[in-house]
């Protein structure tokens, strides 16, 4: 990028108070958005819609650790410390479970019928850089010029994202070293980025988008100062140096040459084949269809819902299930994810999000079993 | 209406209760009967039975040699067999008497020991006769019993899967309990079906439908029994309730006996 883009850019940001967050949703709801953001349920931040005065909850951090999440309440008023729940925006764009068409029997055959609701338009208020990250991800798994999925598409199509950028991280967290984040480079209409030192507590505002910048017009902002970018790079940039856990940069060649190695063994004993890990995941994609028959034997309806690749079933073809065992079903995630997904869609399938560790109910930690496989590789390949 | 399939509802040791979420169907409940001839339903009507039957769905655990008579008799009268709920599949609560010691438990529990006729063991329908399909559940899901009766009449496979609870709770965007609230949880061993009643209550999963397919049942009951600090006494007991006969859950239990 040149220097004078740059600096142009850099001109378009804005500040606001905190309090700001009511007029910009209550600007998206007029818009016509449904807006969906943070909420606390059940002792975790859930994404889940707003109404007109809703403003995103103050004064919430979280740990989280293997297997471990838990929301802790401060007294602070920081909007935005804590970083992501269990939920992406993953079932608004792409839902658990829809309706695709159905069927009635007609006097010489059946009729199809494709009645599923018009797509709704969502506004995904703060999303981290690893979450518009997934986003832009499913965004290609689900129209790649070979195949266009119209449902996702149609939704997306019409979704507005208002970004957040961490300023601390979890200990699961590991978008750096997956390169997605702390903050989003592209891929948000309105960035966020929140400036709490110094008694200071603001937001600053930049537009991604005529659709950003339309938004923000409606917004009582004021220039930001060079002092407050520095700040809030300062921000990200520890977010960044907190992080722990840091994915091997030959992730995908280590794992594509050890198929056989004897770690997949010992992951697969741990390994609850529960499907957690796919379903928090704010990339994977894959779903089953449902043909459903009711007693009425002259309609049928077909559904697709959320599937995972560590029930017996995913693999099934005739004759029966190609991966029997618990940890070729393991292994079948974790390559296809950081390696194959490359072949398949020119980029890696995971974020960074550590989603998959904290909500493994016994702890397996992708970035943790890639490392035991590269760091073993050596002595695998003499005594294997 | 002669050519409406028959339908015929048996009770074998049980509490009746999956035959109840058949009337529970309150809504189809028309619709089954217009679907199907009710021709045998003791829990619904007086009318004796009267074989052969298109299919019969079976209800409790095979508890004493008069049942063991009765259910040969049973499936020679019926196309398709459906084993209904945890006591029909696994054997039910009744099971924990397989791991006891039956003479004793008969002398503390009836006064006259020697009018009592029964089984040492209690297990599913299937340890007697060929089942065509095992619902599972205590109770069973009233959705997924309409689900096997509709796709019996339809010739077509049931959608009733064999994955973990955990797909459902997120599917249904429930928090994890186990996770979140640090509550140990069956979910992840157990097959999802039931509609997440208990988690999305806050509360762990009991197991009641069962071990879902390849439980591991080994990982999860360390999990729950030294990283939760529930030990090795309570963990069994959480193994061993309404699917305590069946084989993951019995080995599991079995284990931390052991310790």
């Amino acid at each position: 990028m040149s220097e004078l883009s740059d600096l142009s850019r850099r001109n378009d940001v804005h500040v606001m108070k905190p309090e700001g967050t009511e007029a910009l949703i209550r600007a998206l709801i007029e818009d016509g958005y449904e807006v969906i953001g943070p909420k606390v349920i059940a002792q975790a931040m859930l994404y889940e819609p707003y109404e007109a005065g809703e403003t995103p909850p103050a004064g919430w951090t979280d740990e989280q650790d293997g297997g471990r999440y838990r929301l802790i309440a401060r007294d602070d008023g920081k909007l935005f410390d804590y970083v992501v729940g269990p939920q992406g925006f993953k079932r608004y764009l792409f839902p658990p479970r829809e309706k695709l068409w159905s069927a009635k029997r007609t006097a010489d055959g059946f009729a199809v019928g494709r009645d599923g609701a018009p797509a709704k338009a969502y506004a995904f208020f703060g999303a981290r850089a690893c979450e518009v990250a997934a986003i832009g991800i499913q965004d290609r798994v689900f129209d790649n010029g070979e195949f266009s999925d119209p449902t996702y598409n149609a939704r997306r199509a019409k979704a507005f994202i208002v970004s957040v950028d961490c300023s601390r991280s979890a200990s699961t967290c590991f978008c750096a070293s997956m390169g997605t984040g702390p903050a989003p480079e592209a891929g948000y209409d309105i960035r966020l980025s929140e400036i709490f030192e110094d008694g200071h507590h603001m937001l600053l505002v930049r537009s991604g988008s005529e659709a950003g910048a339309a938004i923000l017009e409606k917004l009582d902002l004021k220039k930001a100062k060079k002092a407050d970018l520095e700040k809030a790079d300062a921000n990200s940039r520890r977010a960044a140096e907190m992080q722990t856990r840091v994915m091997p940069d030959d992730a995908r060649e280590v794992l594509a040459r050890n198929m056989k190695h004897s770690h997949w063994v010992e992951v697969g004993k741990r390994c609850l084949g529960c499907g957690s890990c796919t379903m928090v995941c704010p990339t994977c994609f894959c779903a089953a269809m449902e043909d459903v028959t009711g007693l009425d034997p002259d309609s049928a309806e077909r559904w697709r819902q959320w599937d995972t690749c560590f029930s017996v079933n995913h693999s099934f073809i005739h004759g029966g299930a190609i991966r029997q065992e618990a940890w070729s079903r393991y292994r079948q995630w974790i390559t296809h994810k950081l390696s194959f997904w490359h072949e398949q869609f020119g980029q890696s399938g995971c974020v960074g999000c550590g989603r998959c560790i904290t909500w493994c109910p016994v702890a397996i930690d992708i970035v943790e079993e890639t490392r035991t496989i590269r760091d073993s590789e050596k002595t695998e390949a003499l005594h294997g | 209406m002669a050519d409406k399939p028959r339908l015929a509802v048996w009770k074998f040791s049980s509490c009746d209760g999956c035959q109840l979420s058949l009337l529970d169907c309150e809504d189809e409940l028309l619709a089954v009967a217009g679907a199907v001839e009710i021709a045998y339903f003791l829990e619904a009507s007086r009318t004796p039975p009267q074989g052969p039957y298109d299919i019969s769905l079976v209800e409790g655990s095979i508890t004493t040699p008069a049942d063991s008579v009765r259910i040969a008799e049973i499936r020679r009268q019926s196309k398709a067999v459906i084993s209904i709920g945890a006591c029909a599949t696994s054997g039910g609560f009744q099971a924990l008497r397989n791991i006891g010691d039956y003479d004793e438990i008969v002398r503390n529990v009836y006064a006259h020991p020697e009018y009592i006729d029964a089984l040492k063991t209690s297990t599913p329908i299937s340890s007697r006769i060929h089942v065509d399909f095992e619902l599972r559940g205590c109770p069973v899901n009233k959705h997924q019993l309409l689900e096997v009766v509709a796709a019996s009449l339809a010739g077509r496979r049931p959608n009733v899967p064999n994955y973990s609870q955990c797909v459902e709770c997120k599917r249904s965007g429930i928090v994890c309990v186990m996770v979140a609230h640090g509550t140990p949880c069956l979910g992840p061993v157990t097959q999802a079906g039931c509609g997440s009643l208990c988690t999305s209550c806050d509360r762990g999963c009991y197991g009641c439908f069962g071990p879902k397919e390849e439980a591991n049942t080994k990982s999860l009951g360390k999990r729950i029994s030294e990283d939760f600090g529930v030990g090795h006494r309570a963990t069994a007991d959480m193994f061993r309730t309404f699917n305590a006969g069946a084989e993951p859950f019995r080995r599991e239990a079995l284990r931390h006996d052991e310790h």
